[in-house]
């Protein structure tokens, strides 16, 4: 029992981070109809940067800091470069400039970061157990502070102006322009966001899987089917769906097919989704009247 | 009167061909201005040119400002509200996030609070449906919030793609009576698209005909109203 109880904190945790980078992948689609295979590479980039922040006597939380505000840089400028070039271009197009982002981001880790695998500092220490040693003092630090950015996220985009304005040109660029809303902009905020969120979720889950330039692509591949399995055009649904996805791999895993086919369970639940309910579990088709 | 909208030698199309073929019409300070028009003869693709939606050449003045090569959302800060061709509901977006959308280039809070309530007086039943999702409307409550959405932004100018299309005409008539009260109470000056062009006329005190994107017939909509062509092929008498 207190095995089981385990694995679901546990897959809590994980399922903290597949949420984000379901959100970050789940925003640019949403505002696009692009996903974005290079979100990953992006967030292990941004890891790095962390990284050697920290080693360079930056304490933690500045350097995490730091880290967020230059990724949305990153998120912004990719956005302009590469992708505003092949907006209205072919679907091939955007996503061969995704796939060579992501092999170009890969390759630039390794060249200037280095290929050997990396551990990576935690901020959260305790010296008694915590919940009746159920979780490490890390999984709810890093649950806790996902949560917290998940919330934020939300009230930006539930109560703030701009986050319904990012909303209006996501689902109607043409009625959102005539509302005076400078649609491009919005496009460059979401990519920038985007890649905040996936920021911070690379450095909370360095300190687990440790850091290398694949640290991302088994978690890209969750936080896909927790995007698929939410309903990819629902916000909501894909953090919920990282959260489910978390604790199905980690008792799948432990009871199941065992920790070193874990990564199936991501496409398992891929292929369910498409073949059983491609809107996903909170994709909801727009009612209509005429 | 003054010409609050002056477009001269306006060329406006989607690819290389031309739709409209070098027009000009004014839409005077305070008026509401009729361009009427068979399906396709280009009444869409001229609002759409002043809004700078589409790629268009020509000049385009409001308030004696030119406004030809600004951007869509720059001519709207520019006070020109646009209820567009299929009315352009954020379907999956609350009836209350419509209108605060419309309400978007706006800083002045407490203004644009009164302009809700006005709003309100209007169309109470945007009141009645305000969290509800706005796709979840009848046709002529879309046509509604489209209204309001663009009223909101302030409009000096208020333009107007097929209002009565699809309704029925009890709600035309209940939407084209709230239009002219907008018109007089507001001092919104209205370009109203119509294929109905005996409704259209009604409300208008200036009216144009546009055939295969040429100006073929302009003057006050009384005098357009004795015109043989108008009459025989729009208005049916
Ligand atoms: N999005 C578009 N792309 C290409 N051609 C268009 C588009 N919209 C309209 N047209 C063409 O422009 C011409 C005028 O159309 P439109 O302005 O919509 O007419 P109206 O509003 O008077 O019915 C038509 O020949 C139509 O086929
Ligand atoms: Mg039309």
């Amino acid at each position: 029992m207190n095995g089981l109880l385990h694995q679901i904190s546990s897959g809590i945790a994980s399922g903290a981070i597949y949420a984000s980078v379901s959100l970050a992948l789940v925003m640019i689609y949403q505002a696009t109809h692009h996903v974005n295979f290079a979100q990953g590479e992006m967030a292990t980039l941004s890891t790095f940067v962390a990284l050697t922040l920290i080693h360079a006597g930056v304490p933690f939380w500045a350097a995490f800091v730091i880290t967020v505000v230059l990724s949305f840089g990153l998120g912004v400028a990719v956005e302009r470069v590469l992708m505003r070039p092949v907006m209205n271009a072919p679907v091939l197009t955007s996503v061969g400039v995704f796939i060579g982002l992501l092999l170009v981001i890969n390759a630039l880790d390794g060249w200037i970061f280095g290929f050997t695998i990396k551990a990576f500092p935690s901020p959260f220490h305790s010296a008694h157990p915590l919940l009746g040693g159920l979780v490490s003092p890390h999984e709810l630090g890093e649950t806790g502070l996902t949560v917290v950015v998940l919330l934020l996220v939300w009230a930006f985009f539930r109560f703030t102006p701009l986050g319904l304005a990012m909303r209006a040109a996501a689902h109607n660029p043409v009625s959102a322009r005539l509302c005076g809303v400078n649609v491009s902009r919005m496009l460059g905020l979401g990519w920038g966001l985007a890649a905040a969120i996936g920021a911070a979720a690379g450095i909370m889950v360095a300190p687990v899987v440790f850091l290398d330039p694949n640290m991302m692509s088994g978690i890209l591949l969750y936080a896909f089917a927790g995007a698929l399995l939410g309903g990819v055009d629902n916000p909501f649904g894909a953090v919920i769906g990282g959260f489910i996805v978390g604790v199905l791999e980690n008792i799948f895993g432990a009871y199941i097919v065992g920790t070193e086919l874990k990564l199936t369970v991501a496409l398992i639940i891929i292929v369910a989704v498409l073949l059983v309910k491609p809107t996903g579990l909170f994709g909801r088709a727009v009612q209509v009247r005429v | 009167m003054p010409a609050l909208l002056e477009a001269r030698d306006l060329r406006a199309g989607y690819g290389p061909p031309d739709v409209l073929h070098g027009i000009d019409f004014t839409v005077e300070e305070g008026g509401v201005t009729a361009l009427l028009g068979a399906n396709g003869a280009g009444k869409t693709t001229t609002l759409r040119a002043l809004c700078g939606m589409i790629r268009r050449s020509g000049r385009i003045t409001l308030g004696g400002e030119r406004i030809e090569r600004a951007a869509t959302e720059e001519i709207v800060r520019r006070g020109v509200g646009h209820v567009p061709d299929g009315r352009g509901t954020f379907l999956e977006l609350s009836v209350e996030e419509n209108l605060r959308l419309g309400a978007y280039t706006r800083r002045d809070r407490a203004g644009v609070a009164a302009d809700m309530e006005r709003m309100f007086g209007y169309f109470p039943r945007l009141q009645e449906r305000l969290r509800q999702q706005a796709g979840t409307l009848s046709g002529g409550e879309q046509q509604m919030l489209a209204i309001a959405r663009a009223l909101l932004v302030k409009p000096r100018l208020l333009l107007l793609d097929e209002p009565s299309f699809g309704l029925a005409p009890l709600i035309v008539r209940e939407i084209f009576h709230i239009l002219r009260r907008i018109n007089a109470e507001e001092r919104t000056s209205i370009l109203v698209v119509e294929q109905n062009a005996s409704l259209a006329l009604d409300l208008a005190d200036h009216a144009f005909l546009l055939e295969t994107g040429r100006i073929v017939v302009s003057g006050t909509a009384s005098a357009i109203r004795q015109d043989e062509t108008v009459r025989r092929s729009y208005l049916g008498y």
